[in-house]
């Protein structure tokens, strides 16, 4: 009896412990904050080995991306020194844990990768279930199966792989290789909902940004969207006016649709819709210099022009409300004379972190 | 012109280090101990062959940062992943190439580069004691040199405009103690000083906001005068004490924001309208310019200082040698191809790697240079060579190819 009540509280003990070297290490914040009783923790959770492996992986979630390196590390240091030991990882446990979706995605991945280690077969298992898991990695690699089965195949049977790869895809190249094929087989491809981009906006300007001064400058669009309302531009008086684009992934080209204003800033608006109040992502590609305002509220603003452009160059996090969501876009150009440094140009969509449209 | 450019800033990976406890036979940083690409006392092989590769290793991501040795291990960095936010630190046995440990972290700034650049780009430093890996993203990472995590700066979390959306370059450099970063864009452009033990923030200065992918170099102390980190960017070199970050001295006559500058012997040569020299004054508190040399104008490579004489390859691959001691130009030499990284200089002869993978070993003097090897390794390389224990070091965008003299 004595004995049992010994292990018992033995059990609690280390428990407490694990939990408590676990908080520190998720408790680290910018700046090196809680580095020193990080590493303390860290030493601990190794020292006591492979049993510290899934409640690791279990912290991940919640925990900032700052944290979630010292538990990958940590993960890894002890994954690491069981391997060279020649002991097993807790497989099952592992698998496990790879299929919970409702678990962190990365520390789904880091499970996964160091399961390949011993038992590389358990990619043919797994990934083929993962087309629409909340993991980009996983669907990357479910997506990149499934094109390569839909070239073996022809006809119907290809193009309803590729139909099927298109749902889970959400990188860029991925999604242009399905459309590709698709198209070629007669399919219509709409791009630009499968990623969300905003193609319709209300535009105006040019505003003054000689010498690049009109940046930091809060021009009448900043204050307050009248779609009414007239005001004085660089070059006189203006007026919202509409631009639409038709590009797969929704470029908007002022430069081309409207002008390229040399030395300018131009101001774009439109409303997205939200099933409902959520979490989201604005992912922006622009060679421009921009602002970006969600609702009236400054999320974020970039003084860089023309150091080359890509979609989701920029991922902004934002809180959508129900609704309609008024998304606003200050885009500024200078004066570049060289040929590369023409464009005027956004891109912009809205999806979750995975990297999918939103509704 | 665009790609011109590009192509110029892709190897403006310098980092440096320098401490007390230095290892004959470490190289601790791009550019090595002294951060000028000088192995002195090393004697790597100058006939570079099959017979020369004593192991050849894949890498599990790309990367245009260089290896580094500390005792019997060499460091490297790589990013992989379809963003490219998986970074990793890999440590290798410097004997057999195998894996002694790797750790993967999540990037947790921008990842965004170039195509022809990547997030492992900055070469990570040592001091003996810790690994210091910086990445495009601005993660500075602290290992012990078993890989056990000592602390993290997410630097891009923290300042998150200040990044490039072509990638930062701008390596470390680690001085008694503390570490270094320039971390410079249009946007945000900073220098800060981290402890290097604690990984908390000693000192962060503003800097001129303009993207830089030169690296910070240092200034050996003399025994009145402290070592001076040299911070270089489009408006000149600054001369800052690592501990505090106050200013000593300044060079305001304009500098490269690709290639950095290298210290021989007390004389700085940076890479400014062409190549100019300039020396502290006794005191330390200022500098006395020496020559300008418009004609040894550096690409994206760094000047290099070898046996008094001064070289720098330019843009279409030229190798010019000019008299370290007045500028005066000596002679050519056309190498093939475009060469991103900085030569290395060691025993009488220097070692370049072009774009195309192609090395060729150049035995110079005063009046030619002249090619005594070559070889080609059929991969992209733009990083920049180490050498360690009398062996030489290189990685492409997929291996790490350790060149040492055959038993």
């Amino acid at each position: 009896m004595k004995c049992t009540c010994t292990a018992i509280l033995l059990t609690l003990v280390t428990a407490t412990t694990r939990a408590d070297n676990i908080e520190a290490l998720q408790s680290v914040g910018p700046a090196a904050a809680g580095a020193a009783a990080a590493r303390e923790a860290s030493a601990e959770l190794i020292n006591e080995g492979s049993k510290n492996l899934l409640p690791l992986l279990k912290a991940f979630k919640g925990s900032s991306v700052l944290a979630t390196n010292w538990l990958r590390s940590t993960f890894e240091a002890i994954a690491d020194a069981e391997i060279k030991a020649g002991r097993s990882l807790p497989k099952d446990e592992l698998v496990a844990f790879v299929k919970s979706t409702q678990e962190s995605p990365a520390a789904r991945r880091l499970a996964y990768e160091w399961l390949l280690k011993r038992s590389p077969q358990l990619e043919d298992t797994l990934i083929p279930e993962m087309l629409l898991d909340p993991s980009p990695e996983f669907r990357r690699d479910a997506v990149t199966r499934l094109i390569n089965k839909a070239k073996s195949l022809q006809g119907e049977a290809a193009t309803a792989t590729y139909r099927k790869a298109m749902t889970g895809a959400v990188h860029e190249d991925q999604v242009k290789t399905i459309a590709k094929a698709l198209r070629s087989a007669g399919e219509e491809v709409d791009i630009q909902k499968h990623f969300g981009f905003l193609a319709a906006w209300k535009i105006i300007g040019p505003f003054d940004n000689k010498d690049m001064q009109g940046f930091p400058v809060e021009y009448p669009p900043e204050k307050s969207v009248d779609l009414d309302a007239e005001y004085d531009g660089q070059l006189g008086k203006v007026k919202w006016g509409e631009v639409e684009t038709d590009n797969d992934f929704g470029m908007v080209d002022i430069a081309r649709q409207i002008e390229n204003y040399k030395g300018s800033v131009m101001y774009a608006t439109t409303t997205f819709e939200s099933d409902k109040e959520q979490s989201a992502e604005i992912r922006l590609g622009t060679p421009n210099a921009w602002k970006l305002w969600v609702n009236g509220e400054l999320v974020f603003g970039r003084e860089e022009y023309h150091r080359g452009t890509s979609m989701d160059q920029y991922r902004v996090p934002v809180k959508l409300q129900s609704g309609p969501n008024t998304i606003l876009l200050k885009i500024c150009q200078n004066e570049q004379d060289q040929d590369w440094a023409q464009r005027y140009q956004f891109q912009l969509r809205v999806c979750d972190n995975t990297g999918s449209a939103v509704n | 012109m665009r790609h011109l450019f590009i192509l110029t800033l892709l190897c403006a990976t310098t980092a440096t280090m320098v401490t007390s406890s230095t290892t004959a036979g470490d190289w601790r940083q791009f550019r090595g101990n002294l951060a000028n690409s000088v192995a002195t006392g090393e004697t790597v092989p100058t006939e570079l062959s099959g017979g020369s590769v004593a192991w050849k290793v894949q890498l599990p991501g790309r990367g245009v940062s260089s290896p580094i040795a500390v005792g019997e291990q060499i460091y490297l960095t790589a990013s992989s992943g379809y963003s490219q936010d998986r970074l990793h630190i890999i440590s290798f046995d410097s004997s057999t190439g195998e894996t002694q440990w790797e750790r993967q972290f999540q990037a947790t700034g921008r990842t965004g580069c170039h195509d022809k650049m990547c997030v492992a780009t900055p070469t990570p430093a040592s001091d003996g004691e810790r690994v210091f890996a910086f990445y495009s993203s601005n993660d500075l990472i602290c290992t012990d040199l078993a890989g056990n995590l000592l602390w993290y700066r997410g630097l891009g979390e923290e300042f998150p405009n200040a990044s490039n959306s072509i990638g930062m370059a701008s390596s470390l450099l680690v001085i008694d103690g503390t570490v270094i970063a320039q971390v410079e864009s249009d946007a945000e452009a900073f220098a800060v000083g981290i402890d290097a033990e604690t990984g908390e923030t000693k000192w962060k200065i503003e800097r001129p906001r303009k993207a830089n992918w030169s690296s910070p170099t240092l200034l050996p102390g003399t025994n009145d005068e402290p070592t001076l980190a040299l911070l270089q960017s489009s408006k000149g070199l600054t001369a800052v004490d690592p501990e505090t970050g106050d200013t000593l001295w300044e060079f305001d006559n304009g500098a490269s924001t690709i290639s950095s500058s290298s210290v021989i012997d007390g004389t700085v040569f940076i890479p400014s309208h062409g190549l100019t020299t300039v020396k502290p004054t006794a005191d330390g508190k200022s500098i006395e310019e020496g020559w300008n040399a418009s004609n040894l104008s550096p690409s994206t490579s760094s000047p290099v200082v070898l046996d008094g004489m001064a070289f720098v390859v330019n843009s279409s691959g030229a190798l010019s040698a000019g008299d370290a001691e007045t500028g005066k130009r000596l002679w050519q030499l056309r190498l093939k191809g475009k060469f991103s990284g900085t030569p290395l200089a060691s025993n009488g002869h220097l070692f370049f790697f072009n774009e195309e993978g192609k090395a060729f070993v150049v035995k110079p003097s005063k009046d030619k240079g002249e090619i005594v090897s070559e070889l080609d390794l059929g991969e992209t390389i733009l990083s920049s060579p180490a050498a360690a224990d009398d062996a030489l070091y290189i990685r492409s965008d997929g291996h790490l190819w350790k060149f040492a003299k055959p038993f």
